[in-house]
Protein backbone atom coordinates (compact mmCIF):
# COMPACT_ATOMS: atom_id res chain seq x y z
CA UNK A 1 0.00 0.00 0.00
CA UNK A 2 2.64 2.57 1.09
CA UNK A 3 4.74 1.20 -2.10
CA UNK A 4 1.98 2.60 -4.33
CA UNK A 5 1.67 6.00 -2.48
CA UNK A 6 5.42 6.35 -2.47
CA UNK A 7 5.07 5.91 -6.81
CA UNK A 8 2.43 8.32 -6.67
CA UNK A 9 4.51 11.07 -4.57
CA UNK A 10 7.56 10.55 -6.86
CA UNK A 11 6.03 11.30 -10.30
CA UNK A 12 6.11 14.94 -8.86
CA UNK A 13 2.49 16.28 -9.87
CA UNK A 14 2.07 19.97 -8.53
CA UNK A 15 -0.54 19.68 -5.58
CA UNK A 16 0.34 15.37 -5.06
CA UNK A 17 1.87 15.48 -1.46
CA UNK A 18 1.89 12.23 0.46
CA UNK A 19 -0.97 12.86 2.98
CA UNK A 20 -3.34 13.81 -0.75
CA UNK A 21 -2.13 11.13 -2.69
CA UNK A 22 -2.81 8.86 0.20
CA UNK A 23 -6.29 9.89 0.55
CA UNK A 24 -6.72 9.50 -3.33
CA UNK A 25 -5.54 5.55 -2.92
CA UNK A 26 -7.51 5.43 0.06
CA UNK A 27 -10.62 6.43 -2.00
CA UNK A 28 -9.70 4.55 -4.90
CA UNK A 29 -9.69 1.06 -2.84
CA UNK A 30 -13.13 2.27 -1.02
CA UNK A 31 -14.46 3.11 -4.26
CA UNK A 32 -13.37 -0.56 -5.89
CA UNK A 33 -14.47 -2.75 -2.97
CA UNK A 34 -17.52 -0.27 -2.78
CA UNK A 35 -18.38 -1.41 -6.59
CA UNK A 36 -17.29 -4.75 -6.81
CA UNK A 37 -19.57 -6.18 -4.08
CA UNK A 38 -22.64 -5.41 -5.26
CA UNK A 39 -20.92 -6.78 -8.65
CA UNK A 40 -20.68 -10.15 -7.47
CA UNK A 41 -24.52 -10.20 -7.33
CA UNK A 42 -23.91 -10.64 -11.11
CA UNK A 43 -22.47 -14.15 -10.47
CA UNK A 44 -23.97 -14.81 -7.33
CA UNK A 45 -27.20 -14.95 -8.59
CA UNK A 46 -26.79 -16.58 -11.90
CA UNK A 47 -25.29 -19.43 -9.28
CA UNK A 48 -27.43 -19.56 -7.09
CA UNK A 49 -30.05 -20.43 -10.15
CA UNK A 50 -27.80 -22.38 -11.37
CA UNK A 51 -27.18 -24.50 -8.58
CA UNK A 52 -31.00 -24.79 -7.01
CA UNK A 53 -31.66 -25.56 -10.13
CA UNK A 54 -29.71 -28.57 -10.43
CA UNK A 55 -30.42 -29.50 -6.76
CA UNK A 56 -34.20 -29.60 -7.73
CA UNK A 57 -33.30 -31.81 -11.16
CA UNK A 58 -33.96 -28.30 -13.41
CA UNK A 59 -30.96 -27.23 -15.77
CA UNK A 60 -31.48 -23.73 -14.31
CA UNK A 61 -30.79 -20.82 -16.64
CA UNK A 62 -29.30 -21.91 -20.29
CA UNK A 63 -30.45 -19.22 -22.74
CA UNK A 64 -28.80 -16.12 -22.49
CA UNK A 65 -25.11 -16.62 -23.41
CA UNK A 66 -23.01 -19.74 -22.49
CA UNK A 67 -25.06 -21.97 -19.60
CA UNK A 68 -26.80 -19.00 -19.22
CA UNK A 69 -23.96 -16.69 -17.61
CA UNK A 70 -25.54 -13.90 -18.90
CA UNK A 71 -28.66 -14.28 -17.12
CA UNK A 72 -27.52 -11.97 -14.51
CA UNK A 73 -27.48 -9.51 -16.88
CA UNK A 74 -30.67 -9.63 -18.68
CA UNK A 75 -31.92 -9.56 -15.06
CA UNK A 76 -30.39 -6.56 -14.28
CA UNK A 77 -31.53 -4.52 -17.74
CA UNK A 78 -35.11 -5.87 -16.96
CA UNK A 79 -34.64 -4.32 -13.65
CA UNK A 80 -33.73 -1.34 -14.74
CA UNK A 81 -36.51 -0.50 -17.29
CA UNK A 82 -39.27 -1.37 -15.19
CA UNK A 83 -41.42 1.19 -14.26
CA UNK A 84 -40.69 2.97 -10.51
CA UNK A 85 -43.47 3.00 -8.39
CA UNK A 86 -44.43 4.59 -5.13
CA UNK A 87 -47.32 3.91 -3.70
CA UNK A 88 -49.40 7.16 -3.57
CA UNK A 89 -50.23 5.99 0.03
CA UNK A 90 -47.14 5.50 1.45
CA UNK A 91 -44.54 7.42 3.15
CA UNK A 92 -42.52 8.85 0.02
CA UNK A 93 -38.85 9.53 1.48
CA UNK A 94 -38.54 6.50 3.87
CA UNK A 95 -40.19 4.48 1.07
CA UNK A 96 -37.32 5.61 -0.97
CA UNK A 97 -34.10 5.99 1.91
CA UNK A 98 -35.14 1.75 2.53
CA UNK A 99 -33.71 -0.21 -0.22
CA UNK A 100 -30.22 2.33 -0.21
CA UNK A 101 -30.16 1.98 3.32
CA UNK A 102 -29.98 -1.54 3.16
CA UNK A 103 -27.32 -1.85 0.16
CA UNK A 104 -25.10 0.58 2.66
CA UNK A 105 -25.43 -1.94 5.31
CA UNK A 106 -24.49 -4.61 3.10
CA UNK A 107 -21.65 -2.79 2.05
CA UNK A 108 -19.82 -1.10 4.65
CA UNK A 109 -18.91 -4.64 6.44
CA UNK A 110 -16.46 -4.73 3.80
CA UNK A 111 -14.55 -2.18 5.16
CA UNK A 112 -13.08 -4.29 8.27
CA UNK A 113 -12.80 -7.52 6.23
CA UNK A 114 -8.74 -8.17 5.77
CA UNK A 115 -8.45 -9.33 1.83
CA UNK A 116 -4.85 -10.34 2.35
CA UNK A 117 -1.79 -9.76 4.27
CA UNK A 118 -1.98 -5.90 4.59
CA UNK A 119 -5.07 -5.48 2.71
CA UNK A 120 -7.62 -4.35 4.67
CA UNK A 121 -9.72 -1.35 4.50
CA UNK A 122 -9.55 -0.35 8.27
CA UNK A 123 -8.26 -2.54 10.69
CA UNK A 124 -10.56 -1.55 13.16
CA UNK A 125 -9.58 -2.78 16.71
CA UNK A 126 -13.30 -2.88 17.44
CA UNK A 127 -14.17 -4.90 13.92
CA UNK A 128 -16.18 -7.54 15.33
CA UNK A 129 -18.66 -4.98 17.11
CA UNK A 130 -19.08 -3.26 14.19
CA UNK A 131 -19.85 -5.93 11.97
CA UNK A 132 -22.74 -6.16 14.61
CA UNK A 133 -23.41 -2.61 15.17
CA UNK A 134 -23.84 -2.26 10.67
CA UNK A 135 -26.30 -5.16 10.93
CA UNK A 136 -29.04 -2.75 12.66
CA UNK A 137 -29.07 -1.18 10.22
CA UNK A 138 -29.72 -3.70 7.30
CA UNK A 139 -32.44 -4.53 10.38
CA UNK A 140 -33.68 -0.78 10.01
CA UNK A 141 -34.01 -0.47 6.77
CA UNK A 142 -36.23 -3.11 5.94
CA UNK A 143 -38.48 -2.03 9.05
CA UNK A 144 -38.18 1.11 6.98
CA UNK A 145 -39.39 0.05 4.06
CA UNK A 146 -42.10 -2.39 5.27
CA UNK A 147 -43.89 0.42 7.45
CA UNK A 148 -43.44 3.09 4.56
CA UNK A 149 -45.15 0.77 1.89
CA UNK A 150 -48.43 1.14 4.05
CA UNK A 151 -49.58 -2.46 3.81
CA UNK A 152 -50.29 -4.83 6.37
CA UNK A 153 -48.45 -7.78 4.41
CA UNK A 154 -45.41 -5.75 4.03
CA UNK A 155 -45.88 -4.54 7.61
CA UNK A 156 -46.31 -8.18 8.85
CA UNK A 157 -43.18 -8.71 7.19
CA UNK A 158 -41.40 -5.96 8.79
CA UNK A 159 -42.86 -7.38 11.99
CA UNK A 160 -41.43 -10.78 11.84
CA UNK A 161 -37.52 -9.47 10.99
CA UNK A 162 -37.61 -7.87 13.80
CA UNK A 163 -38.67 -10.58 16.19
CA UNK A 164 -36.39 -12.99 14.08
CA UNK A 165 -33.15 -10.59 14.15
CA UNK A 166 -33.26 -9.43 17.49
CA UNK A 167 -33.23 -13.26 18.59
CA UNK A 168 -30.85 -14.41 16.64
CA UNK A 169 -28.59 -11.27 17.25
CA UNK A 170 -27.87 -12.77 20.92
CA UNK A 171 -26.28 -16.04 19.75
CA UNK A 172 -24.64 -14.32 16.54
CA UNK A 173 -22.50 -11.75 19.17
CA UNK A 174 -22.10 -15.14 21.44
CA UNK A 175 -20.11 -16.98 18.89
CA UNK A 176 -18.37 -13.60 18.16
CA UNK A 177 -17.31 -13.35 21.86
CA UNK A 178 -16.54 -17.24 22.02
CA UNK A 179 -14.19 -15.77 18.96
CA UNK A 180 -12.75 -12.86 20.62
CA UNK A 181 -12.05 -14.79 23.53
CA UNK A 182 -10.00 -17.28 22.07
CA UNK A 183 -7.91 -14.83 20.19
CA UNK A 184 -7.35 -12.54 22.58
CA UNK A 185 -8.32 -9.57 20.37
CA UNK A 186 -11.61 -8.18 17.95
CA UNK A 187 -9.72 -6.96 15.39
CA UNK A 188 -9.93 -9.13 11.99
CA UNK A 189 -6.42 -9.39 11.12
CA UNK A 190 -5.55 -10.18 15.00
CA UNK A 191 -8.15 -13.11 14.67
CA UNK A 192 -6.57 -14.10 11.21
CA UNK A 193 -3.34 -14.27 12.60
CA UNK A 194 -3.93 -16.06 16.01
CA UNK A 195 -5.48 -18.83 13.18
CA UNK A 196 -2.10 -19.31 12.24
CA UNK A 197 -1.40 -23.34 14.08
CA UNK A 198 -4.88 -23.68 14.00
CA UNK A 199 -7.83 -22.79 12.59
CA UNK A 200 -11.14 -22.36 14.77
CA UNK A 201 -13.15 -24.36 12.97
CA UNK A 202 -11.39 -27.30 14.67
CA UNK A 203 -10.90 -26.51 17.97
CA UNK A 204 -14.47 -24.18 18.61
CA UNK A 205 -16.88 -25.61 16.39
CA UNK A 206 -20.06 -25.44 18.74
CA UNK A 207 -19.50 -21.75 18.20
CA UNK A 208 -19.12 -21.92 14.49
CA UNK A 209 -22.34 -23.75 13.95
CA UNK A 210 -24.10 -21.42 16.14
CA UNK A 211 -22.62 -18.19 14.37
CA UNK A 212 -23.44 -20.27 10.75
CA UNK A 213 -27.28 -20.95 12.29
CA UNK A 214 -27.36 -17.39 13.30
CA UNK A 215 -26.26 -15.79 10.70
CA UNK A 216 -28.30 -17.22 8.16
CA UNK A 217 -31.08 -16.50 9.91
CA UNK A 218 -29.58 -12.60 10.24
CA UNK A 219 -29.24 -12.63 6.07
CA UNK A 220 -33.12 -12.96 6.41
CA UNK A 221 -32.28 -16.52 3.64
CA UNK A 222 -33.79 -19.67 3.23
CA UNK A 223 -34.78 -21.69 5.85
CA UNK A 224 -35.12 -18.42 7.91
CA UNK A 225 -36.91 -16.17 4.92
CA UNK A 226 -40.24 -15.97 7.09
CA UNK A 227 -39.46 -12.20 5.78
CA UNK A 228 -40.71 -12.67 2.16
CA UNK A 229 -42.69 -15.95 3.01
CA UNK A 230 -44.08 -16.32 -0.54
CA UNK A 231 -47.20 -18.42 0.76
CA UNK A 232 -48.04 -16.31 3.75
CA UNK A 233 -47.10 -12.82 3.28
CA UNK A 234 -46.72 -12.55 -0.79
CA UNK A 235 -43.54 -10.92 -0.71
CA UNK A 236 -43.38 -9.43 2.67
CA UNK A 237 -41.39 -6.10 3.06
CA UNK A 238 -40.76 -5.70 -0.44
CA UNK A 239 -44.31 -6.42 -1.60
CA UNK A 240 -44.71 -2.58 -2.97
CA UNK A 241 -41.45 -1.86 -4.27
CA UNK A 242 -40.77 -2.48 -8.20
CA UNK A 243 -37.30 -2.32 -10.62
CA UNK A 244 -34.70 -1.02 -9.08
CA UNK A 245 -35.58 -0.07 -5.76
CA UNK A 246 -36.61 -4.04 -5.27
CA UNK A 247 -33.24 -4.58 -7.07
CA UNK A 248 -31.36 -2.62 -4.28
CA UNK A 249 -33.15 -5.21 -1.62
CA UNK A 250 -31.87 -8.26 -3.63
CA UNK A 251 -28.46 -6.57 -3.82
CA UNK A 252 -28.53 -5.90 -0.39
CA UNK A 253 -28.98 -9.66 0.61
CA UNK A 254 -26.81 -10.93 -1.72
CA UNK A 255 -24.29 -8.96 -0.54
CA UNK A 256 -25.05 -9.75 2.80
CA UNK A 257 -24.43 -13.07 2.15
CA UNK A 258 -21.40 -12.76 0.24
CA UNK A 259 -20.32 -10.91 3.83
CA UNK A 260 -21.56 -13.48 5.99
CA UNK A 261 -19.59 -15.94 3.79
CA UNK A 262 -16.48 -13.51 4.39
CA UNK A 263 -17.17 -13.41 8.21
CA UNK A 264 -17.44 -17.27 8.36
CA UNK A 265 -14.27 -17.74 6.48
CA UNK A 266 -11.98 -14.94 8.54
CA UNK A 267 -13.39 -15.90 11.50
CA UNK A 268 -13.46 -19.94 11.68
CA UNK A 269 -11.47 -20.71 8.71
CA UNK A 270 -8.14 -18.47 9.27
CA UNK A 271 -8.81 -16.08 6.51
CA UNK A 272 -6.17 -15.92 4.11
CA UNK A 273 -4.55 -18.55 5.76
CA UNK A 274 -3.15 -21.62 4.25
CA UNK A 275 -2.46 -24.81 5.69
CA UNK A 276 1.41 -25.46 6.23
CA UNK A 277 2.67 -21.77 4.60
CA UNK A 278 3.20 -18.61 6.04
CA UNK A 279 1.86 -16.44 3.53
CA UNK A 280 2.85 -13.15 5.12
CA UNK A 281 6.56 -14.19 5.39
CA UNK A 282 6.12 -14.77 1.33
CA UNK A 283 8.13 -12.16 -0.68
CA UNK A 284 6.40 -9.54 -3.09
CA UNK A 285 2.99 -9.90 -4.24
CA UNK A 286 3.04 -13.51 -3.95
CA UNK A 287 1.75 -13.69 -0.70
CA UNK A 288 -1.34 -11.18 -0.70
CA UNK A 289 -2.06 -12.97 -4.45
CA UNK A 290 -1.99 -16.58 -2.52
CA UNK A 291 -4.04 -15.24 0.24
CA UNK A 292 -6.57 -13.38 -1.68
CA UNK A 293 -6.80 -16.66 -3.31
CA UNK A 294 -7.05 -18.90 -0.68
CA UNK A 295 -9.42 -16.85 0.98
CA UNK A 296 -11.83 -16.68 -1.84
CA UNK A 297 -11.81 -20.24 -1.94
CA UNK A 298 -12.84 -20.70 1.65
CA UNK A 299 -15.62 -17.64 0.87
CA UNK A 300 -17.21 -19.78 -2.23
CA UNK A 301 -17.11 -22.93 -0.35
CA UNK A 302 -19.28 -20.71 2.32
CA UNK A 303 -21.48 -19.32 -0.57
CA UNK A 304 -21.96 -22.49 -2.11
CA UNK A 305 -23.31 -24.12 1.52
CA UNK A 306 -25.56 -20.93 1.66
CA UNK A 307 -27.16 -21.64 -1.68
CA UNK A 308 -27.47 -25.55 -0.38
CA UNK A 309 -29.31 -24.44 2.26
CA UNK A 310 -31.39 -22.50 0.29
CA UNK A 311 -32.32 -25.34 -2.37
CA UNK A 312 -32.66 -28.35 0.26
CA UNK A 313 -34.06 -27.01 3.30
CA UNK A 314 -38.27 -26.11 4.32
CA UNK A 315 -38.88 -22.50 6.06
CA UNK A 316 -39.22 -22.96 9.91
CA UNK A 317 -42.40 -21.78 11.40
CA UNK A 318 -42.08 -18.55 13.15
CA UNK A 319 -43.03 -19.75 16.88
CA UNK A 320 -40.48 -22.89 16.10
CA UNK A 321 -38.52 -20.40 14.51
CA UNK A 322 -38.53 -18.31 17.53
CA UNK A 323 -38.62 -20.72 20.21
CA UNK A 324 -35.19 -22.41 18.89
CA UNK A 325 -33.57 -18.91 19.08
CA UNK A 326 -34.62 -18.33 22.93
CA UNK A 327 -34.37 -21.94 23.97
CA UNK A 328 -31.76 -23.23 22.73
CA UNK A 329 -29.31 -20.84 20.77
CA UNK A 330 -29.45 -18.36 23.25
CA UNK A 331 -28.77 -20.84 26.88
CA UNK A 332 -26.17 -22.85 24.57
CA UNK A 333 -24.24 -19.58 23.76
CA UNK A 334 -24.44 -18.66 27.10
CA UNK A 335 -22.78 -21.68 28.47
CA UNK A 336 -20.35 -21.73 26.00
CA UNK A 337 -18.94 -18.24 26.62
CA UNK A 338 -18.17 -19.22 29.85
CA UNK A 339 -16.86 -22.52 29.24
CA UNK A 340 -14.41 -21.35 26.49
CA UNK A 341 -13.55 -18.04 28.66
CA UNK A 342 -12.53 -20.72 31.40
CA UNK A 343 -10.91 -22.80 29.16
CA UNK A 344 -8.81 -20.27 27.58
CA UNK A 345 -7.96 -19.16 31.08
CA UNK A 346 -6.45 -22.45 32.14
CA UNK A 347 -4.88 -23.52 28.72
CA UNK A 348 -3.16 -20.35 28.30
CA UNK A 349 0.62 -20.55 28.58
CA UNK A 350 0.76 -23.76 27.37
CA UNK A 351 1.39 -23.96 23.99
CA UNK A 352 -0.87 -23.65 20.43
CA UNK A 353 -1.82 -27.47 21.11
CA UNK A 354 -2.85 -27.64 24.43
CA UNK A 355 -5.00 -24.76 24.07
CA UNK A 356 -7.03 -26.55 21.14
CA UNK A 357 -6.95 -29.18 22.92
CA UNK A 358 -9.22 -27.41 26.11
CA UNK A 359 -10.98 -25.31 23.79
CA UNK A 360 -12.16 -28.55 21.61
CA UNK A 361 -12.98 -30.46 24.87
CA UNK A 362 -15.21 -27.86 26.29
CA UNK A 363 -16.96 -27.42 22.83
CA UNK A 364 -17.81 -31.13 22.61
CA UNK A 365 -18.92 -31.29 26.58
CA UNK A 366 -21.45 -27.90 25.58
CA UNK A 367 -22.22 -29.82 22.63
CA UNK A 368 -23.03 -33.06 24.75
CA UNK A 369 -24.79 -31.09 27.46
CA UNK A 370 -26.92 -29.32 24.66
CA UNK A 371 -28.11 -32.67 22.94
CA UNK A 372 -28.61 -34.49 26.27
CA UNK A 373 -30.54 -32.01 27.50
CA UNK A 374 -32.84 -31.31 24.09
CA UNK A 375 -33.29 -35.50 24.64
CA UNK A 376 -35.04 -34.71 28.18
CA UNK A 377 -36.71 -32.09 27.36
CA UNK A 378 -38.05 -34.44 24.32
CA UNK A 379 -38.76 -37.11 26.21
CA UNK A 380 -40.65 -35.65 29.02
CA UNK A 381 -42.57 -33.66 26.15
CA UNK A 382 -43.40 -37.16 24.69
CA UNK A 383 -44.78 -38.41 28.32
CA UNK A 384 -47.34 -35.68 28.68
CA UNK B 1 -9.80 20.20 7.24
CA UNK B 2 -11.49 17.17 6.57
CA UNK B 3 -12.04 16.73 10.45
CA UNK B 4 -13.88 19.93 10.62
CA UNK B 5 -16.20 19.12 7.87
CA UNK B 6 -17.29 15.83 9.45
CA UNK B 7 -17.43 17.67 12.52
CA UNK B 8 -19.72 19.97 11.07
CA UNK B 9 -21.72 17.42 9.00
CA UNK B 10 -22.04 15.01 12.60
CA UNK B 11 -23.27 18.30 14.31
CA UNK B 12 -26.16 18.71 11.91
CA UNK B 13 -26.85 15.33 11.97
CA UNK B 14 -27.30 15.60 15.92
CA UNK B 15 -28.80 18.64 16.34
CA UNK B 16 -31.15 18.20 13.24
CA UNK B 17 -32.17 15.10 14.26
CA UNK B 18 -33.04 16.53 17.75
CA UNK B 19 -35.02 19.35 16.52
CA UNK B 20 -36.79 16.56 14.02
CA UNK B 21 -37.64 14.49 17.17
CA UNK B 22 -39.49 17.03 18.77
CA UNK B 23 -41.30 18.42 15.52
CA UNK B 24 -42.00 16.24 13.37
CA UNK B 25 -45.99 15.63 13.70
CA UNK B 26 -45.56 11.76 12.76
CA UNK B 27 -44.36 9.81 15.61
CA UNK B 28 -42.37 6.92 12.87
CA UNK B 29 -40.76 9.89 11.84
CA UNK B 30 -39.74 11.25 15.56
CA UNK B 31 -38.37 7.68 15.79
CA UNK B 32 -36.19 7.82 12.71
CA UNK B 33 -35.05 11.24 13.51
CA UNK B 34 -34.01 9.90 16.38
CA UNK B 35 -31.75 7.49 14.96
CA UNK B 36 -30.16 9.91 12.52
CA UNK B 37 -29.22 11.91 16.16
CA UNK B 38 -27.84 8.81 17.69
CA UNK B 39 -25.72 8.79 14.53
CA UNK B 40 -24.46 12.12 15.24
CA UNK B 41 -23.28 11.34 18.53
CA UNK B 42 -21.44 7.97 17.58
CA UNK B 43 -19.52 9.57 14.52
CA UNK B 44 -18.60 12.16 18.07
CA UNK B 45 -17.19 9.69 19.22
CA UNK B 46 -15.55 8.37 16.68
CA UNK B 47 -13.98 11.73 16.54
CA UNK B 48 -12.83 11.69 19.45
CA UNK B 49 -10.75 8.52 19.14
CA UNK B 50 -13.26 6.41 20.82
CA UNK B 51 -13.67 3.76 18.42
CA UNK B 52 -15.50 1.39 20.66
CA UNK B 53 -18.06 3.96 22.36
CA UNK B 54 -19.02 4.50 18.53
CA UNK B 55 -19.43 1.27 17.81
CA UNK B 56 -21.57 0.60 21.31
CA UNK B 57 -23.52 3.63 20.45
CA UNK B 58 -24.47 2.50 17.16
CA UNK B 59 -25.33 -1.71 18.49
CA UNK B 60 -27.08 -0.63 21.39
CA UNK B 61 -28.77 2.70 20.51
CA UNK B 62 -29.75 2.11 17.05
CA UNK B 63 -29.34 -1.72 16.76
CA UNK B 64 -31.59 -2.38 19.97
CA UNK B 65 -33.42 0.91 21.51
CA UNK B 66 -34.67 2.62 18.18
CA UNK B 67 -35.44 -0.44 16.32
CA UNK B 68 -37.60 -1.24 19.33
CA UNK B 69 -39.16 2.07 19.85
CA UNK B 70 -40.20 1.74 16.54
CA UNK B 71 -41.60 -1.81 16.92
CA UNK B 72 -43.32 -0.55 20.06
CA UNK B 73 -44.62 2.34 17.96
CA UNK B 74 -46.35 -0.21 14.78
CA UNK B 75 -47.26 -2.06 17.51
CA UNK B 76 -49.24 -0.04 19.12
CA UNK B 77 -50.93 2.67 16.94
CA UNK B 78 -52.75 2.42 14.61
CA UNK B 79 -52.54 6.30 14.10
CA UNK B 80 -48.50 5.74 13.06
CA UNK B 81 -49.32 3.05 10.21
CA UNK B 82 -51.40 5.18 8.77
CA UNK B 83 -49.30 8.61 8.72
CA UNK B 84 -51.75 10.37 10.82
CA UNK B 85 -50.70 13.67 12.07
CA UNK B 86 -50.65 13.75 15.68
CA UNK B 87 -50.06 17.00 17.80
CA UNK B 88 -46.52 17.18 19.79
CA UNK B 89 -47.73 18.73 22.73
CA UNK B 90 -50.48 17.53 25.28
CA UNK B 91 -51.98 18.82 28.47
CA UNK B 92 -48.84 19.35 30.47
CA UNK B 93 -46.83 21.20 27.97
CA UNK B 94 -46.75 24.04 30.39
CA UNK B 95 -45.82 22.60 33.07
CA UNK B 96 -43.30 21.33 30.58
CA UNK B 97 -41.76 24.48 29.91
CA UNK B 98 -40.23 25.75 32.97
CA UNK B 99 -38.62 22.43 33.40
CA UNK B 100 -36.77 22.24 29.93
CA UNK B 101 -35.88 25.48 30.33
CA UNK B 102 -34.27 24.77 33.91
CA UNK B 103 -32.77 22.13 32.81
CA UNK B 104 -31.33 23.62 29.73
CA UNK B 105 -30.10 26.91 32.17
CA UNK B 106 -28.33 24.59 34.71
CA UNK B 107 -26.74 22.64 32.02
CA UNK B 108 -25.79 25.51 29.92
CA UNK B 109 -23.83 27.28 33.53
CA UNK B 110 -22.25 24.04 33.92
CA UNK B 111 -20.99 24.00 30.43
CA UNK B 112 -19.68 27.55 29.47
CA UNK B 113 -17.32 27.97 33.04
CA UNK B 114 -15.28 24.61 32.60
CA UNK B 115 -12.26 25.60 31.16
CA UNK B 116 -12.14 21.62 28.65
CA UNK B 117 -8.41 20.11 29.22
CA UNK B 118 -7.11 19.99 26.08
CA UNK B 119 -4.24 16.78 26.00
CA UNK B 120 -1.17 16.96 23.63
CA UNK B 121 -0.49 13.26 23.81
CA UNK B 122 -2.42 10.54 21.44
CA UNK B 123 -5.35 8.90 23.47
CA UNK B 124 -4.63 4.86 24.27
CA UNK B 125 -4.92 3.09 20.82
CA UNK B 126 -6.11 -0.12 22.77
CA UNK B 127 -9.04 1.23 24.65
CA UNK B 128 -11.11 -1.61 24.91
CA UNK B 129 -8.72 -3.67 26.96
CA UNK B 130 -8.14 -0.75 28.88
CA UNK B 131 -11.73 -0.49 29.65
CA UNK B 132 -12.29 -4.33 30.51
CA UNK B 133 -9.59 -4.25 33.06
CA UNK B 134 -11.22 -0.87 34.38
CA UNK B 135 -14.50 -2.82 34.88
CA UNK B 136 -13.32 -5.79 36.39
CA UNK B 137 -11.06 -4.31 39.17
CA UNK B 138 -11.45 -0.41 39.88
CA UNK B 139 -15.45 -0.39 38.50
CA UNK B 140 -15.99 -3.93 39.91
CA UNK B 141 -19.09 -2.93 42.13
CA UNK B 142 -21.06 -0.32 39.62
CA UNK B 143 -20.59 -2.47 37.03
CA UNK B 144 -21.90 -5.89 38.81
CA UNK B 145 -24.80 -3.37 40.04
CA UNK B 146 -26.01 -1.94 36.68
CA UNK B 147 -25.36 -5.97 35.86
CA UNK B 148 -28.36 -6.62 38.68
CA UNK B 149 -30.52 -3.53 37.25
CA UNK B 150 -30.95 -4.51 33.82
CA UNK B 151 -31.65 -7.97 34.92
CA UNK B 152 -34.01 -6.84 37.29
CA UNK B 153 -35.39 -4.95 34.15
CA UNK B 154 -35.53 -8.12 32.08
CA UNK B 155 -37.35 -9.87 34.54
CA UNK B 156 -39.71 -7.05 35.41
CA UNK B 157 -40.91 -6.92 31.48
CA UNK B 158 -41.10 -10.73 31.40
CA UNK B 159 -43.66 -10.52 34.55
CA UNK B 160 -45.53 -7.68 33.17
CA UNK B 161 -45.76 -9.34 30.03
CA UNK B 162 -46.70 -12.44 30.94
CA UNK B 163 -50.40 -13.74 31.43
CA UNK B 164 -52.04 -13.94 34.49
CA UNK B 165 -53.83 -17.19 34.24
CA UNK B 166 -52.41 -18.96 31.32
CA UNK B 167 -54.73 -20.85 29.61
CA UNK B 168 -54.19 -25.04 30.23
CA UNK B 169 -52.37 -26.48 26.74
CA UNK B 170 -53.90 -28.77 24.59
CA UNK B 171 -53.11 -32.39 25.38
CA UNK B 172 -53.19 -35.33 22.63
Amino acid sequence: MQSIVDFIVSLNIPLITQPIAKLIIDLLLAAVVAVLAPSSLVILTWLERKIIGRIQDRIGPNRAGPFGILQAVADMVKMFTKEDITPTKADRISFNIAPSLSVMAAIMVFAVIPFAPGFVGADLNVAVLYVVAIGGFSTLSILMGGWASNNKYALLGAFRVVAMLLTYEIPMVMALIVVTLAAGSMSMVKIIEAQSSMWYIVSLPVAFLVFLIAGVAESGRSPFDLIEAESELIAGFHVEYTGIKFGMFMIGEYVHMLALSFLLAILFLGGWQIPFINVAALPGPVGPILGFISLMIKVSCFVFILMWFRGTLPRFRIDVLIDFGWKFLVPLSLVLVIAVAVAVKLAQGFGVWAETVALLVVNLLVAALAVQSQRLVANSRRLK
Amino acid sequence: MIIQAIFIVMTLCTLGGAVGVVSSRNLFHSALYLILSFFGVAGYYVLLSAGFLAVIQLMVYIGAIAILILFAIMFSRESAMNSAKESQANRQRWLGLPVAMGLFISLIAVIIPVNWPIQQTAPTTDMVRDLGVAFLTSYLIPFEVVSVLLSVALIGAVMLAREENPPVKETK
